[in-house]
């Protein structure tokens, strides 16, 4: 490579760089982020300072990997910390205001007589028909068009718009109108639409193509803080109480819209007094702890055994038998995962059959255990027989003929000169698996999915590990809460660090830097 | 991401000494008694072990190759030999078999490379250059791999969904946005493994190389990286089977069913009802989907031994 072409590369890819963060920049100027736009500047200004420079020589080499490392491992564990400290989560998606202007517009009724919208249901241009937040579009009979979502109504431009006879969008620069079909499919989301106008009422669609305009019956009495629905009689007043909206008159009713809020420590405090989930907790830490350890001892064991029955010099055709010993652990994690589920099945699952039994593997809290507990032994003791055996034959020879020269049996020598050998060899390993099988999420989420559930209370499962009970918290339930899923991980942080400062002090690996 | 580091920090200088002590076969003792020495039982239990190690792989074969095609008609051994499973897999329009296929390749391949590269990059650095804070780098990043991002995945998910709102390429359900989650990871364990093999790389080399006037540039792209050429290519192994069987990140972040991977979109197969009748044609899935990381073991197992095995001989 002669230096003039080196030197073309590396500006090209500096400004194909500098190109793609402006361009970052500008999508998140558009969405009105101004912080992340400050924080993009100045990625991009401390990139070509660093690489446009002759200057700061192992910044060059380590930008890559911290970039990636600050944004998507040490941001998210932040985040993490400061959800925990939030309600985030079902009911409470949004800010105050947000929630006031929802409730607000929500209760919009149709004053007879008013004129209807012609409505077309879109997107923001780019956005999955199928998931992206819904705007409408909409055009009054005077023919004036507008683009509305839950934030407001703005003016549409009328130039590229094309309508239909009846004034119906059926093109807008920007966004992407839906067909029938697809709008259909969104007809949940579409009904939870409504548009705020500036006089406190509020734009709702009728069907597919039409929309009308109305006032609300609910209004926000900024100086109180209260909220008064007039659909009744006498009007409801509802006061703020737990981030939501409570009807003063009768606590037990509320708006579904709720909002998010610091909480301070209310989520790690439940973790320890809700004696439900006191319990609860202790017991999955207690199997975790118990899953872990285990797992570490039988794998180990197994896979010493078979080590030191092949650490033998006078057996032939080790090489294949290790290559097919290794198979189990050469298979992709999910699919052995799955497959046991299969073979675990009580009714049609071949160990049930093989073995004559009709044990209820998968629907038993002790079933359940042991499954997972068979399928981690096939899964890992490979691992653990290819470190044994390269540890043993580290073992030097000499140390074992002097055992049997001072009269030592097999046995013995085992016990007495291997073991301890091959221990301290494998000490740190043992710790790095059992810090790994802690929060082996896939093992268990795929076997058993934390089950089998004790009855109707499907918070807790018998064979969940804390990993898993923090992400259904999070994603599975009815009301997914992920402030307190986000409270239960900076636990679960919290208890692999005290367990691995033992481990960590004594691991050798810190002095070796050199 | 823990799955992307490799499974442990090891030294590779002791690569060549292991390499050696596990490749070439003993020599014989010379005290070798009577018939062929008394190994039969090892070979007897040994063949236990492998009937342990191998049946599940059997049953799969049995079950993907099974004409009835459902759980409870699978059994250990192979009961006929039919493709229907096969076949069936291929034309279910509401699975997308090669779709997730694609998309397992796609995600390990390009995160695998990735993070070699970067990986790579920064084992330079602490190998190579001196810098204030390279010690307590090289030790933070040891402690990361202590907290694997995934305990993180709440966050993971709402960062994303904010980044899909901005950038739908990336953000959420994109293949591009699960490799960049992954890429978080790249560095920690990854470094170690690599810097320690970037150590045993001689610095005669370097020098010689600045006294010819090369660049640091000159000398990273051309020489350092095809010395430690090994290395690379078992970290790129170890990153790709994570990234394969990753099932955590990727369940959360594709749920499109076409931008679903192998492992999400197999589970997918063994809920519910579908456990039985569609088993024939999950294990046939299972079986196509475990040949590549099955061929990547195979092919390079013997780094992949000296690798592990030069953690524990330390």
């Amino acid at each position: 490579m002669t230096k003039p072409i080196a030197l073309a590369i590396k500006w090209v890819l500096i400004l194909a760089t500098m190109a793609g963060i402006l361009w970052i920049a500008t999508r998140l100027a558009q969405a009105g982020n101004t912080i992340a736009v400050i924080i993009a500047g100045a990625v991009g200004m401390g990139i070509l300072a660093i690489y446009a420079t002759r200057r700061s020589v192992p910044l060059k080499y380590l930008v890559p990997g911290l970039l990636f490392m600050i944004l998507f491992q040490l941001w998210p564990v932040l985040y993490t910390v400061s959800l925990s400290t939030t309600n985030y989560g079902d009911g409470h998606l949004y800010s105050k205001q947000e929630s006031v202007t929802d409730i607000v517009a929500q209760s919009v009724r149709e004053v007879p007589n008013t004129p209807r919208y012609k409505m077309s249901v879109a997107t923001k241009e780019g956005g999955d028909p199928t998931t992206a937040d819904l705007v409408l579009l909409l055009t009054k009979p005077d023919g004036s068009t507008f683009v509305g979502d839950k934030t407001g109504l703005q003016p549409l431009a009328a130039t590229g718009v094309e309508k239909t006879s009846i004034g119906k969008i059926t093109k807008a620069p920007g966004y992407t109108v839906l067909t029938a079909k697809q709008a259909n499919a969104r007809s949940k989301d579409l009904s939870a639409i409504a548009v705020p106008t500036t006089d406190g009422g509020g734009i709702k669609p009728v069907g597919l193509s039409e929309a009308f305009e109305g006032r609300a019956t609910v209004s926000y009495d900024a100086a109180a803080d209260r909220l008064t629905d007039d659909a009744t009689q006498p009007p409801a007043v509802y006061a703020p109480k737990d981030a939501r909206w409570v009807n003063v008159a009768d606590p037990s009713q509320s708006f579904p819209q709720g909002w998010q809020e610091s909480v301070g420590l209310a989520n790690y405090t439940r973790i320890f007094t809700d004696p439900t989930i006191r319990s609860g907790f202790v017991g999955i830490f207690i199997w975790n702890v118990a899953f872990a350890i285990a797992s570490v001892l039988t794998t180990f064991l197994l896979g010493m055994l078979i080590a030191l029955l092949f650490n033998d010099p006078r057996l032939r055709g080790k090489a294949v038998y290790r290559s097919l010993l290794i198979l189990p652990y050469a298979l992709p994690g999910f699919v052995t995962a799955l497959v046991w589920k299969g073979m675990f099945n009580q009714d049609y699952g071949i160990i049930n059959q093989t073995l004559g039994l009709s044990v209820d593997w998968l629907g038993t809290p002790a079933g359940a255990k042991a499954a997972i507990l068979i399928t981690n032994l096939w899964l890992g003791f490979p691992y653990m027989f290819i470190v044994c055996t390269g540890a043993l034959q580290s073992i030097p020879q000499d140390v074992r003929e002097a055992a049997t020269i001072d009269g030592a049996n097999a046995f013995r020598t085992l016990r007495s000169i291997i073991m301890p050998l091959l221990l301290v060899a494998v000490g740190p390993l043992l710790l790095a698996s059992f810090a790994f099988n802690f929060n082996n999420f896939g093992l268990i989420y795929l076997l058993t999915k934390g089950g089998p559930f004790n009855g109707a209370d499907t918070s807790i499962g018998s064979s969940d590990l804390l990993i898993t009970y923090a992400y259904r918290l999070a994603f599975s339930g009815v009301a997914p809460n992920y402030g307190f899923a986000a409270a239960v991980s900076v636990v679960i942080f919290l208890l692999v660090a005290l367990m691995s400062i033992p481990g960590f002090r004594r691991t050798k690996a810190l002095e070796e830097v050199n | 991401m823990s799955t992307l580091n490799a499974p442990l920090p090891a030294d590779p200088r002791l690569d060549a000494r292991v390499e050696q002590q596990t490749g070439t076969p003993t020599p014989a003792s010379p005290k070798r008694k009577g018939f062929g020495g008394s190994v039969w039982w090892r070979h007897a239990l040994g063949v236990l072990a492998l009937m342990w190690a191998l049946f599940p792989i059997l049953f799969i074969y049995s079950a993907a190759t099974n004409p009835s095609g459902t759980l409870n008609t699978a059994s250990l051994w192979p009961s006929g030999f039919s493709t229907a499973n096969f076949t069936a897999l291929f034309n279910d329009s509401s699975r997308p078999f090669w779709s997730w296929y694609k998309n397992s390749m796609i995600i390990s391949f390009s995160g695998a490379l990735v993070a070699v590269f970067i990986g790579a990059c920064a084992a330079f650095a602490f190998s190579r250059l001196r810098f204030t804070g390279r010690r307590p780098g090289m030790m933070a990043l040891l402690l990361t791999t202590f907290f694997p991002a995934t305990l993180a995945i709440v966050a993971m998910y709402i960062i994303f969904a904010g980044i899909g709102d901005v950038l739908p390429a990336i953000g959420l359900n994109t293949v591009t946005g699960l490799v960049l989650a992954y890429l978080g990871g790249a560095l920690g364990a990854n470094v170690w493994l690599l810097k320690g093999y970037f150590d045993t790389v001689p610095r005669e080399l370097d020098e010689a190389a600045i006294v010819d006037g090369a660049s640091h540039a000159r000398i990273f792209f051309t020489m350092t990286l095809r010395l430690v050429m090994p290395i690379l290519v078992t970290v790129f192994m170890l990153v790709f089977v994570g990234l394969y069987g990753e099932f955590m990140l990727a369940s959360v972040f594709l749920t499109d069913v076409e931008s679903q991977t192998l492992g999400v979109g197999l589970y997918g197969m063994t809920l519910g009802n579908d456990a039985n009748t569609l088993f024939g044609r999950f294990t046939a899935g299972a079986l196509l989907g475990s040949i590549p990381v099955m061929l990547l073991y195979l092919a390079f197992q013997r780094q992949l031994v000296g690798g592990l095995t030069t953690g524990s001989v330390k």
